[in-house]
């Protein structure tokens, strides 16, 4: 399947992914109106060590996933293409998965339950927005 | 620190309806424009630091953004522009040479928007280029003037060495040193994979771009920094840099501190050290003295590759030319005063030399009318901005354009003419290593093969309405040129009509 990957060789550290992220899942057509005055919380992440390296980090939609496995109340699951999406109706909140995962890669959302990368599949960007508003091609989304 | 002459000359305007905090802006501004308050959760600007480079205008996510010129100018004089006047208040307070970067801005005449080009009507068919083969390929070399043959009446085909071109453009001269790794890979790459030539400049060859040697020219230059066997033999032609259109007579200096690491190593001088070259070659004063350098070269390449003589564009060019011709050389470079730089002293650049087409059409014809313009190819350069540019050169007499600032706005210069200052927020004219990583190689070398397809693609679409299907058939065709609001003396030179004529 195609999946997200990051050239830490080529990230700036700009953080326009997780503004597009949180963008892109906010609903909203209009950026600014989206995110003016909202503390996001971006489903992808930029890792810095000072100015010796920075990447962004997203779930790895792995094949054979920790979290799911994990997830007491089968909220979790990988659809028919391999995405490992989230049931926010069936999610309880027990933030099993965020402790298992190795990335970091799941956080909880505003209203209490989980939110993790689905690839854009269920927004209006439809592909990964992280990916197209990357300036430098540090994120690609690619099948490897 | 006393009192501030110099207001600034850009304002950084922010909607802050739009501006959503997400310090895009303050994190790629190399010169500290932007700043996050966080106590007022606003974002703040100096404008006195911002060189209106366009960086942040182009990544902020929102188009909160906005650099304009500033309105708070002092008073109005036909004779003391501000740009006058501040030039007095910097030297006044510096005592030094003003520093300028990139080509001549000033607003002198640029011959290309007052000449026409040709096209067939009725009385000769035009061609559909989409339909019918077009030749845009170029030779560079010695063309022998005559035709021989051998003892046993077989034709003699063997020509001296020739620089073949898929299109007749070239990457002109810009040294690793004041342009980045990144920026070199990107040419590098894109030369190769078009079939055209990109140009070392006098900072040597990195290792890892002996690769693309056959798309190469390599320089020799009055610093000579940087040459050795193996780098003579990795180009495809070597170039003597003789001047540069942006700084005739002045040679250069790349400060110490950006002779760092593998730009030390390339260059061949010690870490720290200044690179000056030279404003002469030490070792050419004359015509003879230039020939003696031109069969150097030639002996230690022997002889498989064509030597270029890349001069300024100055007064006495057409002798100039003419000298260079008999000199030995394969290929004359001209560049025009138009040309760009990394950095040149501002009187320099805004005052010395002549244009391009100028000096291009006296050249073309000084060399025709001495019965010598088979033993050298011609490749001009100094502000070729477009196809029709480039169409217009051939047509005066060129075999092939260089360009150089057409290709760094093709990796995203913004001419906001700071790279002296080593910061640019591009990724280009700088070494500083999270600067440089802005430009990755893999996008930079693709624009450039977007821009020079669709430069011949509009190349084509030229000849094919004048009726010409080989870029050959055009060179030196000046029929196919008319000027506009040009002086008799001015049609003169160019050798054209003018419009209506």
């Amino acid at each position: 399947m195609k999946r997200v990957f990051v050239n830490e060789k080529w990230c700036l550290g700009c953080h326009l992914c997780e503004y597009n992220c949180a963008f892109a899942n906010s609903g909203e057509t209009n950026m600014a109106k989206a995110l003016k005055n909202v503390k996001i919380r971006p489903r992808i992440r930029v890792e810095e060590d000072g100015d010796a390296i920075t990447f962004a980090v997203s779930c790895r939609h792995c094949s054979d996933p920790i979290c799911i496995r994990s997830c007491i109340s089968g909220a979790l699951s990988r659809d028919e293409t391999g995405t490992v999406c989230i049931d926010h109706d069936k999610c309880v909140g027990c933030r099993t998965c965020i402790l298992v995962c190795p990335y970091g890669a799941i956080s909880e959302d505003e209203n209490g339950v989980i939110q993790k990368c689905e690839l854009c599949v269920k927004n209006a960007a439809g592909s990964p927005a992280c990916v197209a508003g990357c300036p430098n091609r540090a994120i690609i989304f690619e099948e490897r | 620190m006393g009192i501030n002459y110099i207001y600034p000359e850009f304002e950084v305007v922010r909607n802050d309806a739009r501006c959503i905090r997400c310090r895009v802006c303050e994190r790629q501004c190399s010169n500290q424009v932007h700043q996050y308050d966080k106590d007022l959760d606003l974002m703040i600007s100096d404008e006195s630091k911002c060189v209106n480079c366009k960086r942040c205008v182009s990544l902020c996510p929102t188009r909160a953004l906005k650099v304009v010129k500033s309105d708070c100018l002092l008073r109005e004089n036909a004779n003391w522009s501000n740009d006058n006047i501040n030039e007095v208040y910097k030297q006044a307070g510096s005592g030094g040479v003003l520093l300028s970067s990139m080509g001549n801005p000033k607003p002198f005449p640029v011959y290309w928007d007052k000449i026409l080009i040709n096209a067939s009507q009725v009385t000769n068919p035009s061609i559909d280029p989409l339909r019918e083969p077009m030749e845009t390929k170029v030779f560079l070399g010695k063309k022998g003037s005559d035709i021989k043959h051998d003892e046993n009446g077989k034709l003699i085909t063997k020509l001296p060495p020739q620089l073949e071109l898929s299109m007749p453009v070239m990457f002109s001269a810009m040294s690793y040193g004041s342009i980045s790794y990144n920026a070199h890979e990107s040419l590098a790459r894109a030369a190769t994979a078009l079939g055209i030539c990109y140009n070392t400049g006098e900072g040597g060859l990195h290792e890892d771009f002996y690769c693309y040697g056959p798309n190469t020219v390599v320089q020799v230059a009055s610093g000579r920094f940087g040459v050795f066997k193996d780098y003579l033999e990795a180009g495809a032609a070597v170039e003597i840099k003789i001047g540069q259109g942006a700084k005739p007579g002045i040679g250069g200096h790349l400060p110490g501190t950006k002779i760092v690491g593998d730009i030390s190593r390339t260059r061949m001088i010690p870490e720290g050290s200044d690179a000056i070259s030279p404003a002469p070659h030490h070792d050419i004063y004359s015509i003879e003295d230039l020939r003696q350098l031109v069969f150097s070269l030639k002996e230690a390449t022997e002889y498989k590759k064509p030597v270029i003589v890349k001069v300024a564009a100055v007064h006495n060019i057409a002798a100039i030319a003419s000298g260079i011709a008999r000199s030995g050389a394969d290929i004359i470079a001209i560049d025009g005063y138009r040309g760009g730089t990394g950095a040149a002293p501002t009187r320099i650049r805004d005052n010395v030399g002549i244009p391009i087409e100028l000096a291009l059409a006296s050249v073309d014809k000084r060399l025709r009318d001495e019965g010598i313009r088979n033993d050298v190819s011609l490749v001009v350069g100094g502000s070729i901005r477009s196809s029709s540019d480039v169409v217009k050169a051939i047509a005066l007499g060129a075999d092939a354009c260089y360009i150089a600032t057409a290709a760094l706005l093709a990796l995203g210069c913004h001419l906001c003419r700071t790279c002296h200052t080593g910061l640019c927020n591009w990724g280009i004219a700088t070494q500083k290593p999270e600067l440089v990583k802005r430009l990755n190689p893999d996008i930079g070398s693709e624009r450039l093969i977007n821009l020079m397809n669709a430069w011949r693609h509009e190349i084509k679409e030229l000849m094919g309405g004048m009726g010409i299907n080989s870029i050959e058939a055009l060179r030196g065709n000046r029929l196919m040129l008319r000027g506009v609001g040009l002086n008799e003396k001015e049609l003169e030179i160019l050798g054209i009509s003018h419009a209506g004529e």
